[in-house]
């Protein structure tokens, strides 16, 4: 409780993070939960009109594989918004092309345009590694620098695009505080990154993605490889942080976007089927294909 | 009784003769594991027994003895080694380490599967071959041969043992380690030289050592390249260096026998030496391989 009053402005609040103390998660939109805010002072990322993300005819082949057939959707900013459907139905697919890391791969190309705030990422004169700033990823598996200790993994987006050390400790800090990881940690900041149970990992990684300050995070399935305790710790997590970031979360778990999300949506082979309010869709679904899946007709 | 459905369970009378077999492969390989195993202890232990006698502080730290004569040390050979194959290092092992970094991580495949293939070749190229391109390349117009030419075949030598291991390591480091540095905004040169060299060090550093080892007793380039030298300790690698190969060479074709105790003995040098090598490049490759499974 201490370490966080240490770097609290007069404007912020923060959340504690701390799942005995914090109400009972599971809330799907949380407004029992005290959230962080900025004041209009911290700057542009204070502002939730920044971080709406808008798919347009948005094609994704793998070879000659077309594995995303014309997606239309929108990402509101202050949302968590779910991809849910069967395996190999694209979701995945769909979501790295947001971030443009669809293209990383061998033969893979997308078509189409990814609009972050009007600003169109698959324009010729958009710097591919910059988007990666704006539009984070956290992935499946836990993925820390084993060569870094806790902090420098923490930062290492910011030091390895050159950020002064002040800015560093301090945004590494806070972004550790955001993913609720920082009493956790905050006595081995020096140790191994890989000496954390899975859990930690992963919300390390989180903090990781979260100190570059992106304004979308993606998230592709980040609970699959959890123990559910950790899975609740992060399904609170993300309660927290859509204030702050916009989030996208593929999960292949329905209760788990019944969780979590505002807004869910459901893509069956490569195509979007249907969109809406989460507890619209597990409930009364307009498509016929979606309520056989939220039904658990197929799988 | 009628017909036992689990009928096949049951032995059909060669279970005997098949164990029988099973129990005479299985010894077989055991043998062969244990002579592999043998022919190195059999080895060594013959260098120490023949050579420790004229093991010792002096035989460590005095030139050889002039115009043949026995009673001399090695000092001069230990360190016109040393020379020789630090050269040779130097030149190799960053090429080496850059050739890997190439066609694992900026090559495409058309590319990266021709200069592995090459590189194969090259580490299959006999020694002696090695040499005599050396002699035409540089000891002919330098007129005189010299360690620096030596340096050089070896570098040769040296160059893809590096180059695979260091390749082998590389593509060990999880493309998941990347894939997270991508999407964190960090930029593909600079994901490689802080993120997976740094990951893969151990393995980098195993490659050159494991080199450094093969090279560092390799007599046909010394013979053809590096036979000529004054006495005394020499440093200067444009001419002619002693090594100890070539005192090794020398001592064993004198007719006297303590040079040939003084070849064994300068023999168990070379062997300790190459043991010690690999046994610390072993240990950073455990270390290495520790980390990326974690």
């Amino acid at each position: 409780m201490d370490a966080r009053d240490s770097i609290e402005s007069p404007a912020m609040t923060e959340t504690n993070p701390d799942p005995q103390t914090s109400p009972q998660a599971g809330a799907t939109a949380g407004p029992a939960i005290s959230v962080a805010t900025k004041s209009p002072a911290a700057g542009l990322r204070g502002r939730r009109d920044v971080g709406t993300v808008e798919l347009q005819g948005l094609h994704a082949y793998y070879g000659s594989n077309h594995a995303v057939r014309g997606v239309d959707l929108g990402f509101a900013a202050d949302q968590v918004t779910a991809i849910i459907g069967p395996s190999g139905c694209g979701k995945s697919t769909m979501v790295r092309c947001i971030n443009r890391m669809h293209e990383e791969i061998d033969g893979a190309r997308a078509e189409g345009h990814v609009l972050l705030d009007g600003l169109d990422l698959y324009d010729s004169r958009i710097d591919i590694v910059a988007v990666r700033r704006a539009v984070g990823m956290v992935f499946q598996k836990p993925n820390p620098f084993p060569t870094m200790s806790v902090f420098d993994n923490v930062v290492s987006g910011l030091r390895l695009s050159g950020a002064s050390r002040s800015e560093m400790d301090d945004r590494g800090r806070e972004a550790l505080i955001g993913a609720g990881l920082w009493d956790e940690v905050k006595d081995r900041l020096k140790g191994p990154g890989v000496g954390l149970s899975g859990g930690q990992q992963q919300r390390l990684c989180i903090a990781r993605a979260l100190a570059v300050e992106p304004e979308v995070l993606l998230m592709d399935e980040p609970c699959s490889a959890l123990d559910p305790v950790a899975t609740l710790k992060i399904e609170e997590l993300i309660g927290e942080l859509k204030q702050r970031v916009t989030i996208v979360i593929v999960t292949h778990n329905m209760q788990q976007a019944a969780r979590v999300a505002d807004t869910t949506v459901f893509m069956l082979d490569g195509e979007l089927v249907e969109v809406g309010p989460t507890d619209k869709l597990f409930t009364t679904p307009d498509d016929e294909r979606t309520e056989q899946y939220v039904t658990g007709k197929f799988g | 009784m009628s017909a036992n459905p689990h009928a096949l369970l049951l032995d059909r009378g060669n279970l005997k003769r098949r164990n029988r077999f099973n129990r005479l492969v299985s010894g077989v390989s055991t043998i062969a594991a244990i002579l592999a195993v043998a022919v190195l202890a059999i080895v060594v232990g013959s260098v120490f027994l023949k050579g420790v006698s004229a093991l010792s502080w002096h035989f460590l730290t005095a030139p050889t003895a002039l115009f043949g004569e026995s009673g001399g040390g090695i000092s001069n050979a230990i360190i016109g080694s040393a020379i020789i194959v630090g050269i040779a290092a130097v030149i190799a092992i960053p090429i080496g380490i850059l050739v890997a970094i190439y066609t694992t991580e900026f090559a495409p495949a058309s590319i990266a599967h021709p200069v592995r293939f090459v590189l194969d070749i090259l580490n299959g190229v006999p020694t002696i071959i090695t040499g005599i391109f050396v002699y035409g390349l540089i000891v002919v117009p330098q007129g005189h041969p010299s360690g620096f030419a030596a340096s050089i075949a070896l570098a040769i030598v040296m160059l893809p043992i590096v180059a695979r291991t260091a390749q082998e390591v590389l593509t060990l480091v999880p493309s998941t380690l990347k894939e997270g540095a991508h999407a964190l905004g960090i930029a593909p040169w600079r994901t490689t030289v802080r993120i997976t060299i740094p990951t893969a060090a151990g393995g980098l550093l195993t490659g050159a050592l494991l080199a450094v080892a093969r090279v560092a007793g390799e007599t046909a380039p010394i013979l053809l390249l590096d036979f000529i030298f004054t006495q005394g300790v020499q440093t200067d690698p444009g001419q002619g260096l002693a090594s100890i190969p070539y005192f090794i060479f020398q001592s064993s074709e004198s007719p006297k026998p303590e040079a040939h105790t003084e070849a064994w003995a300068a023999a168990l040098v070379l062997i300790a030496f190459v043991l010690a090598l690999n046994v610390v490049a072993r240990s950073f490759h455990a270390r290495s391989r520790k980390r990326m499974g974690a």
